[in-house]
């Protein structure tokens, strides 16, 4: 294909090239435009519509949003969470993956149809209710965390990795008078950083996110994460609720103001993606291909 | 029994995490008898009554039943339709892209959406779709149509829905089938081009076949995942006007067992879909065997 320079071949790449661009683009101008809308006026947003670069700046906003502790208060909540979750899910899954990763495992087979099966099947949503209830976490932010605390994919990723390093820098430390233990922390989770980035940004992104656990478990609004708190202020407050009697009678916020907590629940993510974004689809990858 | 003993470290390592399985995965499994139960909360499990297949008949008879039911199939037609051959499409385009740095950048931008959560794909979109000043309806306005009432339409449910799908989904589901087509043999398109063949011929006779076992197994997962359509995402898009398109397996067991305390019979609901979605897995991986893939079980 290089050094093609034909009619057809520009024409191909012209097009392919555009269509490329307006399809990264339609997927990223909405965020831009609610990022916009963010930071301008109302009276602004109802003359232009369509905001991408706001001529009118306004930080009212947040000024508003951030002198209420309610939203205050649910980015702490999600901020706790999202650190405790994805630090407690990665020591849980990086033991489970490295013991499994190890052949002389005797009933390794075993224990991985065990995971495995959990992906196919499960309880559903009522059983599992009953159980975060009857391990006593209902209406307690773990309830966040120790349902969900290992991803059984994310766990075979990783397990994939380790059984990927070369099995001589074992057999060394082994040789050395290293512990199982000692193997794992000294050698092998320092080898194996793309992998644990990029698990950690999942288990991250899941808990920053995290919706559905946090209506089924929680019913003490106090203790909504960032997330919950945006479906209350968009999409109730838009006359919209299904299950009815969840909102309170305050007006409905002004345009800008679903806005900003729009990018509040957003930020956090895009500050961490650029950082990570190098490692993920390398660490995904490996996993998914040998897994 | 010595290499147990000599690996006891190991086991301890895994302890854990087998007890988390166990516990918030099997432990619901067998839960699931209550489905066959007039399960009361205060009697347990042990002291419940046993009702047979009760709110399985129940279930069966109901009108509700067969409304849900084809609700969830015509989502997942949708997503298995319409969703599952663009990841494919997008990644063939961005593998004839020569120059790095776009294919690099138009990367970073479609993997972003991946990131956010339903709450947020939902919030822009009723923002955007809104009849008081969303974007979407002054558009519409001002071309001189009238303006749609998008969130409480059940006409545009569904649209609405895959859409939201795609935009989340579509980037980040070229991952994998990129690094597939990156493992294609390239001496296999020199012998092509030399044959005559151009790039779309190309894309179809060499690219296409060399990742159509990815595309199998990926198959099969999105199959396996039939009814998990999402209760996060479909649930926020519910209302009382679209209920009759948008109400799914998932969002009903939420209402009838959670809201309306309904244990057993939304157990009931919840056990048939899960056994229904095995069926669908074994049946997809049989027929991919038989079609000389792997197969993922």
């Amino acid at each position: 294909m290089v050094g093609d320079k034909s009619f057809g071949s520009r024409l191909f790449n012209f097009t392919n090239l555009t269509l490329l661009a307006i399809i990264a683009l339609l997927c990223v101008l909405p965020f831009i435009h609610v990022l916009a809308a963010s930071f301008t006026t109302s009276a602004e947003l109802a003359e232009k519509r369509f905001v991408l670069f706001p001529t009118v700046w306004s930080l009212d906003a947040y000024r508003y949003i951030f002198s209420t502790d309610t939203v205050m208060r649910s980015m702490m909540i999600s901020i706790g969470v999202t650190l405790g979750g994805t630090a407690f899910s990665m020591f849980l899954s990086t033991l489970t993956a490295y013991g499994l990763s190890r052949q002389d495992l005797v009933g390794r087979r075993f224990i991985m149809f065990f995971i495995v099966f959990t992906m196919l099947f499960n309880g559903g949503m009522i059983p599992t209710f009953l159980v975060v209830q009857q391990t006593g976490l209902l209406n307690s932010l773990a309830a966040l965390v120790i349902p969900v605390a290992i991803n059984a994919f994310n766990m075979i990723i990783l397990k994939s990795f380790f059984q990927n390093l070369p099995a001589g820098l074992e057999e060394s430390a082994k040789i050395d008078g290293c512990s199982d233990f000692g193997i794992l922390f000294r050698i092998v989770i320092p080898c194996s950083m793309p992998a644990i980035a990029t698990i950690s940004l999942f288990y991250a992104v899941t808990y920053w996110n995290t919706y559905m656990h946090a209506i089924l478990y929680l019913s003490d609004s106090s203790k909504w994460p960032v997330q919950v708190l945006l479906r209350q202020i968009v999409v109730l407050a838009s006359g919209l609720n299904y299950d009815g009697a969840e909102f309170t009678s305050v007006p409905p916020p002004e345009i800008t103001i679903k806005m900003a907590v729009i990018v509040v629940a957003t930020i956090p993510v895009l500050i961490v993606y650029p950082f990570l974004q190098k490692y993920f689809a390398k660490g995904a990858l490996i996993g998914s291909m040998k897994g | 029994m010595r290499s147990i003993k000599k690996n006891k470290w190991l086991y301890l390592m895994i302890a854990p995490g087998l007890l988390y399985f166990f516990v918030y995965k099997y432990i619901p499994m067998y839960g699931l008898i209550i489905a066959f139960q007039d399960y009361k909360p205060y009697l347990g499990i042990t002291g419940s009554e046993w009702v047979g297949f009760q709110h399985f008949e129940r279930l069966f008879t109901s009108p509700e039943f067969w409304m849900i039911f084809r609700n969830t199939l015509v989502l997942f037609a949708l997503q298995i339709l319409v969703f599952f051959p663009i990841p494919i499409i997008i990644a063939l385009m961005l593998n004839e892209v020569r120059n790095q740095m776009f294919k690099k950048s138009v990367q970073t931008l479609i993997y972003i959406p991946h990131f956010m959560s339903w709450v947020v794909i939902v919030s822009i979109s009723f923002v955007m779709l809104t009849l008081d000043g969303g974007i979407i309806n002054s558009v519409i306005e001002a071309l001189g149509f009238q303006k749609i009432n998008f969130l409480m339409n059940p006409d545009t449910f569904r649209p609405m829905y895959i859409l939201q799908v795609i935009w989340r989904e579509a980037g980040w589901g070229t991952i994998i089938f990129l690094a597939a087509i990156a493992a294609v043999d390239p001496q296999l398109y020199e012998a092509a081009k030399m044959d005559g063949a151009n790039r779309l011929r190309q894309a179809w006779h060499i690219t296409l076949p060399a990742i159509r076992s990815v595309i199998v197994v990926l198959l099969i997962l999105k199959i396996g995942d039939v009814l998990e359509l999402g209760f996060e995402h479909v649930y926020l898009l519910l209302n009382a006007s679209n209920r009759e398109v948008g109400e799914i397996f998932d969002t009903y067991v939420y209402t009838a067992g959670l809201k309306q305390g309904q244990f057993s019979y939304s157990t009931a609901v919840g056990f048939f879909k899960g056994i229904v979605g095995l069926i669908l897995v074994m049946f997809a991986n049989w027929l991919a065997k038989k079609a000389g893939e792997e197969g993922v079980y």
